[in-house]
């Protein structure tokens, strides 16, 4: 239920959700290069990006999301974000990018922010694959092992590249198991892992 | 219409009656112990005596029945965890019987206090509900037997308002010889409430829910039946509740129950024409809504409704913005990932759950609100639809 001291969100979120920017009206005349929808209903957010692309940039985004006010806000924030940026650069964005840009987001509201940047990764894919460069689609083999924050084996072996040698310097670099701290464990093991292999 | 503040959030709490603000103002100089033995004790003692019989009186049953809590909470918690008594003397609730049966519908300081029992090595039953919030009797009979020691079961749901049967339940407890108890807390003050009428055992309900203040609770123990202490270290209340006897927020409930006898038939009646004009008002001007739990024989302040489509946090957030207060089931409020285990026991499945608003009235509720509501509702669906991945080509 609402708290009623101030407001549940930074001011930044209470914007966007208050003037949703680039919502997409009419799919048809949009016409988009890429497009990209994530997420289920049944877990209460789901979120559709599309994407118009030219020299390699994302000139325009809209999306549209079925979900609480933080999914609102970071889609809206995102799809700001990303207009006049290289597909490349866009491709790598990560749910921390979008947290950061917002101000902040309460802990366990993270998990809707983390839809948008994986559909706009679908999108620019389906534009990949829609203009013939499906060589650029990076097939993540990675393993989610964080669920909250969405981060991968992938994620864990760069922030150990990065630096990272115990769990909390872990924790800072990629927000792991800042949540429900349920992924610990696993965690844990893979630092210990990379550590050994690549630290 | 300009912005105002609309409360539809009486099933969390009540704001307080004027009566009980000024008898608690007047009697806030009341400071004594209500245990200690001299005048200004005695006096104290007195007028907690006198809500005592006035408690008694509006249940049904006798002062020695009614022990003040900190509110339903612990009424519920004190109920289930005597099942844990090894054995403290010879009125206690100690026996061999290891199950408690209850329903999926239950507020959480049943469900996990029940739980909790469940972690302490007892078997609970969960009922389940139909599509409107009601335990079949038959599903109860499969599982109550001679292994049954307590049975759980709420009077009125928070959530949608369903009214349980609560006397052909404890009739087929009782002929299993198990104990009963039921959760009141959102009846007390909205239905009446008799326990010999209902057949129970033990009996929750909590002051702040009709306008007494909040931290008051009240807990009713058949004379004839167990009673094991939940709070241990005083002799109050015959040594059933230790602490120190909330003086101020007794005379408050006393006040607003006296008030609840005065007003409540008329009020209630007003609140029942202002709920269902706002359900007709809605059901006329937002399309796909889904009313959760039944209008006609669930309690007449509450209306809780599905917005196919869309997300209950953020309907609620818009409405926040507009003056509204209203809460959700989704589980964005809530913290989790599951949305309310309440409409999800009804089978109205997740998406529905997610997208449902509770509206709940009360005496202070006024056409002017439902009004505001019906102007400010619309709009806000609107815009939170056109957004929606799933409004145009999911669920149309």
């Amino acid at each position: 239920m609402s708290t009623g001291f101030e407001w549940v969100y930074t001011e930044t979120v209470k914007d966007h959700f208050t003037n949703p920017r680039n919502i997409l009206e009419d799919e048809d005349s949009f016409a988009p290069d890429g497009r990209g929808i994530v997420g289920n209903i049944k877990c209460g957010d789901q979120m559709l990006m599309v994407i118009k692309v030219q020299d390699d940039k994302i000139i325009d985004c809209k999306w549209k999301t079925y979900g609480c006010a933080s999914a609102i806000a970071s889609t809206s924030m995102l799809s700001e974000m990303v207009k006049g940026m290289k597909l490349e650069d866009a491709y790598k964005l990560r749910p921390q990018d979008i947290v950061r840009e917002l101000g902040s987001l309460p802990e366990h509201k993270i998990h809707c922010s983390v839809l948008g940047d994986r559909a706009l990764r679908a999108a620019i894919e389906d534009h990949y694959k829609k203009s013939g460069q499906d060589k650029r689609i990076v097939h993540e083999e990675a393993k989610t092992i964080c669920q909250c924050m969405n981060v991968t084996d992938r994620d864990i072996l760069q922030a150990v590249k990065d630096g990272a040698h115990t769990y909390e310097e872990l924790q800072f670099r990629t927000k792991l198991g800042t949540v429900c701290g349920q992924c610990k464990g696993k965690a844990e093991e893979l630092l210990h892992e990379y550590t050994h292999l690549y630290g | 219409m300009a912005k105002k503040s609309v409360y539809m959030d009486y099933n969390a709490t009540t704001p307080l009656h004027p009566a009980v603000k000024e008898e608690m103002v007047r009697s806030f100089d009341l400071f004594a112990n209500a245990s200690s033995m001299h005048e200004p004790g005695r006096s104290a003692r007195n007028r907690v005596e006198h809500v005592r019989q006035q408690v008694a009186a509006y249940i049904g049953a006798q002062p020695d029945e009614i022990v003040f809590t900190g509110g339903g909470s612990e009424s519920n918690n004190t109920v289930i965890k005597m099942f844990t008594c090894p054995g403290c003397d010879e009125h206690c609730v100690h026996n061999d019987r290891n199950e408690i049966i209850t329903s999926a519908i239950e507020h959480p300081s049943v469900i996990e206090a029940v739980e909790y029992m469940e972690s302490m090595g007892k078997k609970v039953h969960f009922l389940p509900v139909d599509s409107t919030g009601k335990i079949s009797t038959n599903a109860m009979k499969k599982v109550i037997s001679e292994r049954t020691g307590l049975v759980t079961v709420m009077l009125a749901n928070n959530e949608i308002g369903t009214l349980q049967d609560v006397r052909a339940i404890a009739d087929l407890a009782h002929a299993s010889g198990a104990l009963v108890h039921t959760d009141a807390v959102q009846a007390v003050g909205r239905i009446p409430v008799n326990v010999d009428e209902l057949g129970v055992d033990y009996l929750s309900f909590s002051g702040h829910k009709f306008y007494a203040p909040k931290g008051i609770g009240v807990l009713y123990s058949r004379r004839t039946k167990p009673f094991c202490r939940f709070l241990h270290g005083g002799h109050q209340q015959a040594g059933r509740r230790a602490g120190t006897t909330n003086t101020l927020c007794i005379i408050g409930m006393g006040k607003a129950l006296e008030m609840v006898v005065k007003e409540s038939e008329k009020t209630n009646a007003r609140v029942k024409t202002l709920r269902d004009r706002l359900a007709s008002g809605l059901a006329d001007l937002v399309p796909d809504i889904h009313v959760n739990g039944n209008l006609d024989s669930g309690l007449s302040n509450t209306l809780n409704v599905s917005f196919i489509g869309a997300e209950g946090e953020a309907i609620l957030l818009y409405l926040d913005m507009e003056g509204i207060a209203v809460s959700t089931g989704s589980a964005c409020s809530s913290g989790s990932l599951e949305p309310s285990h309440v409409l999800l026991a009804t089978g109205v499945g997740p998406e529905l759950a997610h997208g449902s608003i509770r509206f709940s009235l009360g005496r202070e509720s006024t056409d002017e609100d439902v009004d505001y509501v019906l102007e400010k509702l619309p709009p806000i669906m609107q815009r939170v639809r056109k957004m929606s991945t799933v409004y145009e080509g999911g669920c149309r």
